[in-house]
């Protein structure tokens, strides 16, 4: 029999993430730092709105832009905290997870052989995204020594007349760290001089906690070239709802929709509603997950530098990125040594892209019992290898 | 952060878990341990900080120890209201706590007794007879579903995958 894969598949590696969870799974009193979801549930008002939906019958599909009301929600909501201003009849789309709307939005501007800019370490899912959708990854590293520095220069110098975008994604999975306003300043001047259209997933937007969190889309002049990803997963603890959206001018919004109205239909009724629910009361609930992230974070932030394993403390999401560098082990190899001698799960950086040797990704969103407790065994581990 | 926000910060953490440390919460709140332990210190002292004690599911062993809510009318007193009566009534070491309502009653309290009947006595003996009490209404507790914040009924922490993107 033949192979039925499509050639473009194969050059698809698999993700360094599923490879480390096979490896995981079925071990006993795991403690893990390996999660890249809340620990919450879903805030009980929230799944009560969609429970009362399905009570009243609303089964069906909705039309493929989304709810008009989850629209309006978003548009207000968009508007209220980050000041942008998108149109909910022309502007939105609502997708299953954000995921979605990078896949999409991937498809829907990208001519064969299109290169996009993905600075790494990123997100597993963008590099197979842009190869799916026939376009080419450029990969370029923020890693300088132990530190994340973005090297405008560089990016600038990766830029040929075959690029079409630059992906950002910030606060950024895996590395925690967000970006000010002089950088992001620094990209929409690139984007402009070379007329780039910028992908910017900003899903973490919420979850800052040293300053406020700046959508890109609002620096001047860069709505226009922006496609803005986000969604419920995270700030609002939704992560199995598959609720995402992306705002983009209205042309782009209408070009995702035709592959989305094929391949989707529609985002599921019941979380639309949540989602609706969560935007109109679910701040409070955001504010003290917020709250209670932000004190994990100080507490693994302290804990990784007193095991000098260099921690730069990260302005958002819930992943710190500490280096290992100084142990005699690759990422892969600290991570499974860790895992069976230890039982704590973390991520390797390499996960994230080959620059991401000599990381791990630890997830804080985990309770601060387990995040002492990880701690506690890492300095085991390090102990017995001689390395503190 | 100014001290008084750094207090609320304290108690906010430690109204949901008594035994943090003091280590624990200079690392969360990023200040140092000696300001923290000061401004506990000062919190016992000057009684913001009543005790420390344990959140406990009383399922979990036996015990005929009973708990009621009972809501009291009475009528309030010329130039004290309802402060006199409520000293009489706060005194009884079975009154766990004691408030001051608006609505169907005026005071509302909390007892607990170590039996059924020390209970009843407490109620026919003791508080219905006091002068000024006009009626009283008692509602035992049968079951206790959430205490203090925590679901005790058999809800179990939803399970989730050990590695996620
Ligand atoms: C940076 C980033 N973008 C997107 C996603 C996917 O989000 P969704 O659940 O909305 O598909 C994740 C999930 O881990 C993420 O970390």
């Amino acid at each position: 029999m033949k192979d039925f894969r499509a050639e473009l598949i194969k050059t698809i590696p698999p993700s360094g993430i599923r490879a480390f969870f096979d490896l995981v799974i079925g071990m006993k009193d795991v403690v893990s730092l390996g999660v890249g979801e809340p620990d919450f549930v879903t805030p009980w008002h929230i799944c009560e709105s969609a429970i009362f939906s399905i009570e009243k019958g609303m089964t069906s599909y909705t039309s493929n832009l989304g709810l008009l009301e989850l629209r309006h929600a978003i548009a207000d909501y968009l508007l209220r905290m980050f000041s942008v201003k998108y149109d909910p009849k022309q502007e939105l789309i609502i997708t299953v997870g954000a995921s979605e709307a990078m896949d999409i939005a991937f498809r829907a501007v990208l001519n064969p052989g299109d290169e996009v800019i993905i600075l790494e370490p990123s997100y597993v899912a963008y590099a197979p995204l842009v190869t799916l959708a026939g376009g080419v990854p450029v990969n370029i590293s923020l890693i300088h020594g132990d530190e994340l520095v973005v090297d405008f220069e560089k990016i600038e110098s990766k830029i040929t007349n075959k690029t079409k975008a630059i992906f950002i994604n910030y606060p950024n999975n895996p590395t925690g760290k967000s970006f000010r306003k002089d950088e992001l300043v620094r990209f929409a001047l690139l984007a402009e001089k070379h007329d780039l259209l910028v992908v910017s997933d900003e899903i973490y937007g919420e979850l800052t906690y040293d300053y406020d969190h700046i959508c890109f889309s609002s620096l001047p002049g860069m709505k226009e070239r922006t496609i803005l990803i986000s969604g419920f997963s995270k700030a609002f603890a939704m992560t199995g709802w598959r609720i995402g959206y992306a705002a983009a001018p209205h042309d782009v919004i209408e070009a995702m929709m035709k592959i989305h109205q094929y391949a989707m239909l529609c985002a599921p009724i019941s979380g639309q509603i949540a989602a609706i629910a969560a935007l109109e009361r679910g701040n409070k609930d955001v504010k003290a997950m917020k709250k209670e992230y932000k004190r994990r974070r100080n507490i693994i932030v302290e804990g990784f530098n007193k095991l000098n394993l260099y921690c730069a403390n990260p302005e958002g999401a819930f992943y710190v990125f500490p280096s290992i560098k100084r142990l005699p082990f690759s990422s892969e190899e600290f991570c499974i040594k860790l895992l069976n001698e230890e039982k704590v799960a973390v991520v390797p950086g390499t996960a994230f892209g080959s620059t991401g040797e000599g990381f791990i990704r630890c997830a804080y969103a985990a309770s601060i019992e387990n995040i002492k407790e990880a701690l506690r065994r890492i300095k085991d581990f390090l102990q017995r290898h001689d390395a503190l | 952060m100014s001290n008084d926000e750094l207090k609320k910060a304290i108690l906010d953490i430690l109204v949901t878990d008594a035994k943090r440390s003091v280590d624990d919460i200079a690392a969360m709140l990023q200040q140092p341990k000696k300001k923290i332990k000061e401004l506990i210190e000062k919190m016992e002292q000057d009684k913001t900080i009543l005790t420390y004690k344990a959140v406990i599911n009383r399922a979990k062993f036996d015990s005929d120890r009973t708990t009621c809510l009972i809501e009291v009318q009475c009528s309030p007193q010329r130039g004290v209201g309802f402060d006199a009566i409520a000293e009489r009534i706060y005194k009884f070491p079975e009154v766990r706590s004691l408030y001051l309502m608006s609505g169907g009653c005026d005071l509302m309290l909390l007892i607990e007794g170590e039996t059924m009947r020390d209970v009843a006595f407490f109620v026919a003996e003791k508080l219905a007879t006091l002068d000024h009490v006009k009626s009283t209404t008692t509602h035992f507790l049968l079951k206790r579903y959430k205490e203090d914040g925590f679901i005790l009924t058999g809800q179990t922490n939803p399970s989730r995958l050990a590695i996620t993107p």
